[in-house]
């Protein structure tokens, strides 16, 4: 990234709310964080309440006629968006460990997520 | 301040879209600027040109035209976004073998790389019906 992107650059947050393949969103969502990133904007991930249900493994999309969210998800870390949130407390509703995610991801409490909020420029909630 | 507004919600099933209109009416009256309007997902809705409302219903499309005319705001849909949904200007309805368009005057098609660059260059960007 050149110096003059860094100045002009702003930080997203984008949160994601919704479970995968019932509604468009996640993938609505995925298209915006890697539209910032081809416009060399920082992206933060932060999946709350029943949004961390996108990040399970082994997903077949396809039989439900979708794409598999997880090839998305895989192709994250080539467009440099690797500051993925969960928030610890839907872990816990949904029996999860982060370790068990698709994706590397860090669980945070609702402290960690309100500084989160407050750190990034731009929130955009789907 | 400079505002970029992004609507995510269809004007006959939800109330976001009359929110951020009149959110919009606001700060542009207390001196405000506004950047852009960005339609995305069902939000694209907003500027289909064939939707007919009763009489005594509010008509979004030109409610935003009428906004749009009086302070020169861009008012840009999603173009992915609205080709799915069928809201299609004359140049998209040639593409895709249509034979009419109802992209509301006032609106352009574009891509969500105009969501991003308003929000590089907003101070505030608010999302009205975001959820679900």
């Amino acid at each position: 990234m050149s110096p003059d992107n860094q100045a002009s650059a702003k930080r997203f947050l984008l949160i994601s709310t919704t479970p995968p393949y019932g509604s468009s969103a996640s993938k609505d969502q995925l298209d915006i964080a890697l539209t910032c990133s081809v416009f060399e904007q920082p992206v933060t991930l932060l999946f709350l309440g029943d949004g961390v249900l996108q990040l399970l493994p082994n997903q077949q999309g396809n039989l439900l006629r979708q794409k598999n969210v997880n090839a998305i998800q895989s192709s994250l870390a080539l467009y440099d968006i690797e500051s993925i949130y969960v928030d610890i407390d839907a872990l816990r509703y949904h029996d999860l460990e982060a370790s068990g995610l698709h994706i590397p991801c860090l669980p945070v409490d609702s402290h960690a997520i309100q500084r989160l909020i407050a750190e990034h420029d731009i929130v955009l909630t789907i | 301040m400079i505002y970029t507004l992004i609507i995510h919600a269809s004007p006959v099933q939800h109330q976001a879209p009359e929110t951020a209109l009149r959110f919009a009416r606001a700060l542009l009256e207390a001196g405000h600027t506004l950047h852009r309007v960005f339609f995305y997902r069902d939000g694209v809705f907003n500027a289909n040109d064939l939707a007919s409302g009763a009489a005594d219903e509010p008509s979004l499309p030109s409610d935003w035209l009428a906004l749009a005319q009086e302070h020169r705001l861009d008012l840009v849909v999603c173009i992915a976004a609205a080709i799915r949904r069928g809201v299609l200007d004359s140049n998209e309805a040639k593409r895709y073998d249509k034979h009419q368009s109802n992209l509301a005057q006032g609106f352009e098609l574009s891509g969500l790389g105009q969501l991003v660059e308003a929000s590089i260059l907003s101070d505030r960007v608010i999302t009205f019906g975001g959820r679900g």
